[in-house]
């Protein structure tokens, strides 16, 4: 568990980042990650300005660096596939420190690693210095379908139960002498999931009728109300804009 | 006498499946009275509660019968109304607290109610005071104890003001302690209760009659002591005191 207050991924703090309004992150942090992509991938420079934006907001997050690189082992996947591209990658051949490779696997490679990293690393500060409910009240002022917001505030909230449920009976069946090795144990471990399915359905329609009788009537209320200063605009606008002037030179210079 | 605040006439269903549930149901209870509902498993308890405000019954059921709180018959234009004057707390506090932070939780009632603002505010801040759960107001509901979780579901329902709160189950799951709080926390509301409970003790604690629902009627209606202390009676119904445990004894 992370910080006492929220998720696993939220890192409690009150930075000037902590504080801003959480629809001006996400529309942020979305522009930012989506000028990344789109810096050519033959750049180099671009991606240091850009690595060097996030790197000065992270500080101005003043969440530790240790906090995040942990968290970043989710892109290890991403990594063993591009660190793979350049050996099975077709087209001209140049060497890498006297080993054939492919070189436009080379150049994939490092695009992918460049962008992946940002993206995540985007996603990890906007997660760390946002809480679950707050990320939620900005989709919502972003004009976010409210069933879709609804269906996701769910989700943090009964994730944990259900995962609970499931480690119960994970223990229960073990207990019992079963070991879930070999493809034969297959079918208990479906129906397993087909009993969670079942038992969480059933949750979502106790959740319902608990929602009904205090009222529910096909919305969930909006609870509170942001108003947004133009300094918090500005600084939430820092970050895209000096990605965009860094993927332009990246067009540009190319 | 009074209008009751609840008033439950020949209440009878059936579930769809031909399953019946409930025959010929009748109960009274006035302001300020605790009343505990026991009755085995199966008899019908639950299917009771769910007609108090309107969940089951009402204008969509394939019963007969009525239910009126406080004078209001349970129908679906009084829906809201009813939904205000009984506040159910249901048995898993999971299935009642579903918003991401236990104030967000307390809101949603009174909000429904079209409350906003201050307003709203003193209704959660008045509602988790009672409960003794203030310090707890920005936690999000998974990271409570069971027991905490459990009081939190009780604030939320008592921020709707209600005029009488059914209790399910009150005491399931609750380590002694907890058990012990939740008992004070009733014990100091001004607020009629309506307990369904199996914990026989906890209802001669808390509630000074007892009705005995079986197989869909009420078969027994008298102060808590009284009925406890009738062996044939209980025996009947499936009802048994824990090991140990005299009702005589007891004051």
């Amino acid at each position: 568990m992370g910080a006492d207050h929220g998720h696993a991924l939220h890192y409690h703090g009150h930075s000037v980042i902590h504080r801003l309004p959480a629809h001006l992150k996400i529309v942020s942090a979305l522009a930012f990650v989506l000028l990344v992509v789109a810096t050519p991938r033959e750049a180099t420079w671009p991606y240091a300005v850009h690595l060097a934006a996030l790197l000065l907001a992270i500080r101005a997050a003043r969440v530790p660096a240790a906090y995040l690189m942990k968290r970043l082992v989710v892109e290890v996947p991403f990594v063993v596939f591009a660190a793979l591209l350049p050996f099975v990658a077709t087209g001209p051949r140049t060497n890498l420190l006297g080993v054939s490779v492919s070189q436009p696997g080379l150049v994939a490679a490092w695009a992918l690693l460049a962008k992946g990293t940002l993206g995540v690393l985007t996603a990890l500060l906007l997660a760390a210095t946002t809480e679950p409910r707050d990320l939620l009240a900005g989709l919502t002022r972003l004009r976010l379908p409210g069933q879709l917001v609804e269906i996701m505030g769910f989700m943090v909230r009964y994730v944990e139960v259900v995962a609970g449920e499931l480690r119960r009976m994970s223990i229960a069946r073990t207990s019992r002498g079963f070991d879930a090795r070999s493809p034969r144990h297959w079918p208990v471990l479906a129906r397993s999931l087909g009993t969670l399915f079942v038992r969480s359905y059933e949750r979502g329609e106790r959740v319902h009728l608990a929602m009904l009788s205090r009222g529910y009537a096909g919305s969930l209320p909006a609870l509170d109300v942001v108003a947004v200063r133009r300094t918090e605009v500005m600084a939430a606008a820092a970050l895209p804009a000096v990605a965009a002037i860094a993927a332009l030179w990246g067009v540009v210079g190319r | 006498m009074t209008t009751p605040v609840l008033d439950v006439r020949g209440l009878t269903f059936a579930y769809p499946d031909g399953t019946r549930a409930l025959t010929g149901v009748d109960l009274h209870v006035h302001r300020g009275e605790r009343v505990a509902l026991l009755g085995p498993n199966g008899a019908g308890k639950t299917t009771l509660v769910l007609h108090l405000n309107g969940i089951l019954g009402g204008d969509a059921g394939s019963g007969v019968g009525s239910v009126e709180v406080s004078g209001m018959p349970v129908r679906q234009d009084t829906l809201p109304e009813i939904r205000r004057r009984v506040g159910i707390v249901f048995q898993d506090p999971d299935d009642q607290l579903f918003m991401p932070t236990v104030r967000d939780d307390v809101a949603f009632g009174p909000a429904n109610l079209g409350l906003r603002g201050a307003d709203l505010e003193t209704r959660v801040g008045e509602a988790l005071a009672v409960v003794g759960m203030t310090a707890y107001a920005d936690r999000p509901p998974h990271h409570l104890s069971f027991g905490q979780r459990r009081r939190v579901a009780v604030a939320t329902v008592l921020a709707m003001r209600p005029e009488i709160l059914v209790l399910d189950e009150p005491s399931s799951n609750l380590d002694p302690a907890s058990r012990r709080e939740l008992a004070e926390i009733v014990l100091g509301l001004d607020v009629t209760v309506l307990m369904v409970t199996h914990d026989l003790p906890y209802a001669l604690q808390l509630c000074e009659r007892s009705v005995i629902l079986s197989e869909g009627r009420i078969v027994a209606d008298a102060p808590t002591r009284e009925v406890l202390g009738d062996a044939a009676l209980m025996g009947a119904h499936r009802l048994e005191l824990p090991f140990g445990f005299d009702p005589a004894a007891t004051r």
